[in-house]
């Protein structure tokens, strides 16, 4: 096993060298100038030019490309046009926001997916599995970012339950302490007795976990009840039935946690692609987050954000591939014993 | 003097597997449900011309958001006075394109580095694989982002960037089926009567290697029209006027609370187009993967 998660480890730098290659070299080699760009149609040669010099564009390729690859080793991703901020600091101050909306909505579609998958496979064929199956495949069918309007318009607009957008109620004058609200409205209920920041970070957060959440739940559920469907068949399921085990123990204890080792791989990749598909949930529900913060950085061209931004989410995926596979060999026996 | 008797041997006529696929398709609800709502898209989209009942693109100032059922508008009219029902007619017309032609370019690239890659092997074939590991390091709908801001937000760029962010699954589900194949003995019966490289490849091999890409494909498609809706909605795929459905979510998203079918309409239709292709590519595997046939 070690082996195998050292082999994991050494695959890791080239990957991660190779993704970096890739992004400054499909940035660079763009048609157009992201000076002239960046400045638009009125500004003069010699601004341009200057900005060229600034931005280190006059220099040759290849150099360019080693200037960038020894500053990204430091974690230098430059500095935004937009902004003119550092964009590893404007990453490092976003990504909490993501990175806590990604979180719930896996809970969320974990909890439910496996819930579902295993009752669907249990139920087999009865109208329980086909409605299930059914709206799963209606799950996994539905454009994001549609599915989140058509939420704002019956909980926001409709019955006017939850807020249309944002992390926390405006009016609050709340300044974050670690950026993950929930965890903040709990220190302020804590420290200042009052629970409405949590509450409101709460309310915040559902619509957007239920439309970032269904498209890995409706997989999660897919996954499990089609790999529960293959363990039950399995012949340590019969001698353990004939056993004379209580089925719930049967299922829950046997068959789930053999069932479990393809979801946990599942579980992983979709919370990478989380991270990825948020562009389109935090655009809809104007969540302060990277997704948003990239969108805006394609539509002004800022160069220097985009390529660090998506470096930034591309290795993240990487790392957390990484960690399941990890975590896989861990839990899998046939690997751990190897 | 004997006479020989000719024996007439009834000849059981084997199915070809075409048949075969249907004969099985047919008892399978789900791909027939499927196979039954793309046939409607597409044929929506050949005679949209035909069938809808107005300009797509006509702006009637004075029936802006008309409700449904109302003054012949049959799902109603959107901001700035266009007929839903037209617009979505045509917008098939659009999903259908975008589907099909950035699937065929995965498809073409795909099979290409698929084929070459696991008949040469060696280092090139390690080579290969070591790229696609890396396209495959992003996650897919940042690639196509990265791609179409590079190229500029257009229809057309963003039916090149999905089909080019998805070249690396097509080649990996090729190759793998390349490795398996190329060693039968009809490859080498084949080789021993002098055919080239290209023949083995193309003519000889691919042909048997095809079932996994066509499913493969048939879920790409679906796939493909989600995610160009998503580009659209961020604004890199199709502009306005367009009747894309996405740029239609998008560009009327200000409207959901006065008027929800401009929102929710096209939602629903390419809920339906992307439904259809994956009951119908769901089914296609079930059938084509033998495992799962019995």
């Amino acid at each position: 096993m070690i082996k195998h998660i050292l082999k994991r480890l050494a695959l890791l730098i080239p990957t991660l060298f190779g993704v970096i290659t890739l992004v400054f070299f499909m940035i660079a080699l763009a048609p157009g100038d992201p000076a002239r760009i960046m400045l638009g149609e009125r500004a003069n040669a010699e601004q341009v030019a200057q900005l060229r010099v600034e931005l280190g564009l006059d220099k040759p390729l290849i150099q360019q490309y080693g200037l960038y690859l020894s500053r990204v080793v430091r974690f230098d991703l430059g500095k935004s046009i937009a902004s003119g901020q550092q964009v590893a600091s404007e990453i490092a101050e976003r990504f909490p926001a993501t990175i806590e909306l990604a979180w719930y909505a896996m809970i969320f579609a974990t909890v439910f997916g496996i819930l579902l998958g295993v009752t669907s496979a249990i139920r087999r064929n009865t109208w329980v599995d086909y409605t299930t199956m059914g709206g799963a495949l209606v799950g996994v069918s539905m454009p994001v970012f549609w599915l989140g309007l058509v939420l704002i318009m019956i909980f926001s607009v409709w019955l006017n339950l939850l807020p249309t957008g944002g992390r926390m109620n405006i009016r609050f004058y709340f300044t974050p302490i670690t950026n993950f609200y929930v965890i903040d409205g709990i220190i302020l209920w804590i420290k200042e007795g009052t629970a409405k920041y949590l509450v409101s970070a709460i309310q915040h957060l559902i619509l957007p976990t239920i439309a970032l959440g269904t498209i890995p739940l409706a997989i999660i559920a897919r996954t499990t009840r089609s790999s529960m469907l293959e363990v039950m068949q399995q012949d340590y399921i019969k001698t353990a039935r004939s056993a004379g085990i209580k089925e719930r123990r049967v299922i829950y204890r046997y068959a789930l946690r053999n069932a479990l080792l393809p979801v946990i791989t599942v579980i992983g990749l979709q919370f990478g692609l989380l991270l990825s598909g948020a562009i389109l949930t935090e655009t809809v529900f104007s969540w302060p987050g990277i997704g948003r913060w990239l969108y805006i950085a394609i539509g002004a061209r800022d160069y220097p954000a985009v390529q660090g931004g998506i470096i930034f989410v591309s290795a993240f995926f990487v790392l957390i591939n990484l960690a399941v596979d990890i975590l896989y060999s861990v839990v899998n026996p046939k690997i751990r014993l190897q | 003097m004997k006479t020989t008797e000719v024996l007439e041997v009834p000849r059981i006529k084997e199915p070809t597997p075409l048949q075969e696929t249907w004969y099985h398709l047919k008892k399978n609800t789900g791909a027939m449900i499927g196979l039954g709502i793309i046939s409607i898209f597409i044929l929506m989209a050949i005679f949209a011309p035909l069938i809808s009942p107005r300009d797509p693109l006509a702006q009637e100032v004075s029936e802006r958001m008309t409700p449904l059922m109302t003054n012949g508008y049959i799902l109603g009219s959107d901001d700035l006075g266009r007929d839903m029902l037209s617009r979505l007619i045509y917008g098939a017309r659009i999903s259908m394109t975008i589907g099909v032609v950035s699937v065929g370019i995965s498809l073409f690239f795909g099979i290409i580095i698929g084929v070459t890659s696991a008949f040469y092997g060696g280092v090139f074939d390690k080579i290969v694989m070591r790229l696609i590991d890396i396209m495959l390091a992003f996650p897919y709908i940042l690639l196509t982002i990265v791609i179409v801001s590079i190229l500029g937000p257009s229809l057309t760029n963003a039916m090149v960037a999905i089909g080019i962010s998805q070249v690396p699954r097509y080649a990996r589900v090729v190759r793998a089926s390349v490795l398996a194949e190329k060693e039968n003995d009809y490859v080498l019966a084949e080789k021993a009567l002098g055919a080239s490289n290209f023949e083995l490849m193309f003519l000889t091999i691919l042909p048997n290697c095809l079932s996994p890409t066509i499913v493969q494909a048939t879920l790409g498609i679906g796939e493909a029209i989600l995610n160009s809706a998503g580009l659209s909605f961020l604004g890199l795929g199709a502009q306005p006027p367009t009747p894309e459905w996405g740029l239609m979510i998008a560009s009327s998203k200000q409207f959901i609370t006065n008027a929800w079918w401009i929102v929710t309409l096209p939602g629903i239709a390419i809920l339906l187009a992307v439904l259809g292709f994956n009951l119908f590519g769901d089914g296609l595997r079930d059938i084509l993967d033998p495992k799962m046939r019995n």
